[in-house]
């Protein structure tokens, strides 16, 4: 047993710190860090960043541009990236379309979409969910009739994350329904500018826009933009899930959020002495780092299993509702460290550019914004609930 | 033992529920806490013409005389209602401290307003360093002429924008923390030298930190003994505690009736969801949390207005704790039994969320309620 990285890994580690040193803005790590929005021009700044170091498309093969990076080298990148404030990469193009492309795509669409997903031209947000399909999925309704070289789609799709920046969408629909529900679903690639598409913003409990409703109206999609086989797409969308599920446990970020907690939890005041020398909130920070220190090395453990050619199974579930629990829990903590400062919605305080006096501190203004919002972590990717049960099925053989 | 409301309870109590029911449509709540004002004015002077707002004040001013029970009444159906107007700063609060410490000149110059609605109060307790410590009190008043000059801050007064009197602890003397020294000062809105910065906050309702920049008082804004406001904030405060969790326990049960209506209507794998056992006792938790606020609002209504008593302050203590945490759970856990739905801004479900998770930040966290309560923790 050796729990070291090795040096050819610890000479990445310094390899990809000298990078983030050099190249990550300044700006916009601190928009990272103080939980700030982020534009669209912010995203598409630090990924041609990414991608002239070729350091993009991490899940990629060397010969589409990509990477190739071992399973510790991304979490090598996964963890400096996050600490040091790094956007993570809005993963629909890059991490969840990319994939099936190249697993499934022909090579007319390896050629089209790949390389413009590296160069950023296009933007890609996801059409799963629907109103009536949420955990379950597969009883999707939208409809893709083919008529001549086109499919007709009707129908829509919700929760789509960051689509008002999208100018291409990916999207199951419904080519069959006469047989059962999972064996009648295609996987359909969109160019959102496509006459008869809608995108409606949905507004969430902090006042954010984030996700959208995407209304499909007699959309003509050509034929050649089906990926792999009709009626096969539950199973390139299956396997699309299994890359969203890894990273959605966000060790990395949950451990620079609690840095960031520790950070506020020191300049906050309670009873004249710093908050974080209270001895009841200092045990529930110790607490939540107890619980992250053994979330992070079950991480480590599904990583090197995966080096060693291992395939992630129950595990990567499990890790998924323990992880998003975290930080759900280091929200909380942050949200409990600001006391009555938890109550205003200073909103003029979540832009960077904001040059007036901070209300109470200047990390506090997205806190209690930041603790709604991220409710999302446990229904998202599959829902918590939606998790257990692949666990159950998995491994409790009942 | 009895812990229904008698008859003039629950008559008190569905006049309230009626108003509200009446006037307070979700989509009317989301343009009353868009507006300037932050709520309705209409509301509230219709709170004030059916003596609502004169609940706990003697018949003399119009009021009921009522006590923890009448207010919790009222509170309660605003809970439900998720009604922004602020009479928990005006009328519970601002009232209450008068009414404790006030002389007959002061109660005569604003109960009577503040019991007719004419007038609103707010309350600056809590400071930028105080956390929830009352006795955390780091403005100034210092002795200058025959009056005061007040120099500080107050952080986070709910109602502070639109008052027409400011009710201010300062400190005369001791040290930061300490309870003696401690004073209370009624300071009209329009006197020089207070200002205000203004937010809306997050459970949408509108308040604002008041920066006190060499405040000049007369003798006659001296709420009660020089010195001696503690007691008077502690006690007062706990009657706000109750009123807090008749409002809590009002929003709670709207949230879990969302929540089962949710579960019955939502159909997934061919099925409502609520047929999944997992969410029928996720559902269950809410309800038995929901049970254990009811009691401890009950408990804390009974104590109210009773003089003050170690038994007093750790039933309130142990009320707000209560409320806190079940508030927070029935938010989350609701939520998380919603899905995404439960997220969003069209759904009023996520306002209840809001609310109750706001309301464990106002008078005190369950943590620090769990503190307090443990040092007045009697070993047998």
């Amino acid at each position: 047993m050796n729990l070291n990285y090795t040096t050819e890994e610890l000479a990445f580690r310094d390899e990809v710190r000298a990078f983030l040193d050099e190249k990550l803005p300044g700006d916009i790590s601190a928009k990272v860090k103080g939980f700030r929005r982020l534009s669209k021009e912010d995203h598409q700044r630090w990924q041609k960043i990414l991608s002239e170091q070729g350091w993009y498309a991490t899940h990629w093969p060397e010969e589409y541009g990509g990477v190739n990076w071992s399973p510790v080298q991304k979490h090598i990148w996964d963890e400096e990236s996050s600490r040091y404030g790094a956007p993570r990469s809005v993963p629909f193009g890059v991490n969840m379309v990319a994939p099936v492309i190249i697993k499934f795509g022909t090579e007319e669409q390896k050629q089209r979409y790949l390389p413009r997903i590296l160069s950023g031209e296009d933007w890609w947000c996801q059409g799963y969910s629907e109103p009536g399909a949420g955990s379950d999925l597969a009883s999707l309704k939208t409809r893709a009739v083919r008529e001549g070289d086109h499919y007709i789609v009707n129908g829509q799709k919700t929760w789509t994350t960051l689509g008002q920046h999208a100018n291409m969408i990916f999207c199951l629909v419904r080519t069959n329904t006469e047989v059962k529900a999972q064996e009648g679903i295609s996987f359909l690639l969109i160019d959102m500018n496509t006459p008869g598409i809608t995108v409606r913003p949905i507004i969430t409990l902090d006042g954010e826009h984030e996700v959208n409703e995407v209304f499909f109206e007699d959309v003509k999609v050509p034929v050649e933009n089906l990926v792999g086989e009709e009626d096969k797409g539950w199973t390139y969308a299956k396997y699309l899930l299994t890359y969203e599920r890894t990273g959605l446990a966000g060790i990395g970020i949950s451990k620079a959020a609690l840095q960031h907690l520790k950070e506020l939890a020191t300049r906050r005041i309670k009873n004249g002495r710093p908050l974080i020398e209270d001895p009841s909130f200092s045990q529930r920070i110790a607490q939540v780092e107890i619980d992250l220190m053994a979330a992070g090395i079950s991480n480590l453990r599904i990583i090197a299993s995966v080096e060693g050619g291992g395939m992630p199974g129950a595990e990567s579930s499990m890790l998924k509702v323990r992880g998003t629990e975290i930080r759900q829990t280091i929200n909380d903590l942050a949200r409990r460290a600001i006391g009555p400062y938890a109550i205003p919605f200073v909103e003029e305080e979540l832009d960077l550019d904001y040059e007036g006096d901070f209300l109470s501190d200047e990390n506090a203004a997205p806190i209690t914004p930041q603790y709604f919002n991220n409710r999302k972590l446990s229904i998202f990717g599959g829902s918590n609930e939606i998790q257990k049960n692949i666990v159950s099925k998995m491994i409790l053989g009942l | 033992m009895d812990f229904r409301l008698n008859e003039e309870q629950q008559m008190l109590q569905d006049t309230v529920a009626r108003l509200v029911r009446g006037e307070y449509s979700f989509e009317k709540r989301l343009e009353f806490s868009e507006s300037e004002l932050g709520f309705s004015a209409d509301f509230w002077k219709q709170l004030g013409e059916l003596g609502l707002t004169a609940v706990p004040f003697p018949e003399e001013l119009g009021g009921f005389g009522g006590t923890g029970v009448e207010v919790q009444s009222v509170m309660t159906e605003l809970g439900r209602g998720l009604c922004v107007e602020p009479y928990l700063q005006s009328v519970v609060l601002g009232g209450g401290l008068i009414s404790q410490a006030g002389n007959s000149e002061q109660q005569e110059r604003w109960l009577g307003g503040i019991a007719s609605g004419e007038l609103r109060a707010a309350v600056g307790l809590q400071e930028a360093q105080s956390f929830y410590n009352l006795n955390d009190v780091e403005t100034r008043a210092e002795k200058s002429g025959d009056g005061y000059l007040l120099n500080g801050r107050k952080a986070v007064v709910i109602g502070g924008h639109c008052a027409d009197v400011l009710v201010v602890s300062a400190r005369t003397s001791g040290d930061s923390r300490d309870a003696d020294g401690i004073s209370l000062f009624l300071i009209p809105a329009d006197t020089e030298g207070l200002e205000r910065r203004t937010y809306p906050t997050i459970d949408g309702s509108k308040g604002c930190d008041l920066f006190l920049n060499s405040v000049q008082l007369g003798p006659e804004a001296l709420l009660g003994e020089q010195g001696k406001a503690a007691e008077v904030i502690e006690y007062q405060t706990g009657r706000a505690i109750s009123a807090l969790c008749g409002e809590a326990v009002g929003a709670m049960e709207v949230a879990c009736d969302l929540t089962l209506e949710y579960l019955k209507q939502r159909k997934q794998f061919g099925v409502p969801i609520g047929k999944f056992q997992v969410l029928q006792h996720r559902m269950v938790d809410m309800m038995s949390e929901l049970e254990q606020a009811r009691s401890m609002a009950i408990l804390a209504a009974s104590v109210a207005d009773e003089p003050q008593s170690d038994e007093r302050r750790r039933i309130l203590a142990a009320a707000k704790n209560v409320i806190g945490r079940s508030g927070q759970f029935i938010s989350e856990q609701g939520i998380q039994s919603h899905g995404g739905i439960g997220m969003t801004w069209e759904y009023n479900f996520a306002h209840y969320a809001k609310r109750l998770v706001m309301i464990n930040h106002q008078l005190g966290d369950d943590d620090f309620h769990l503190e307090a309560y443990a040092t007045l923790l009697q070993a047998s």
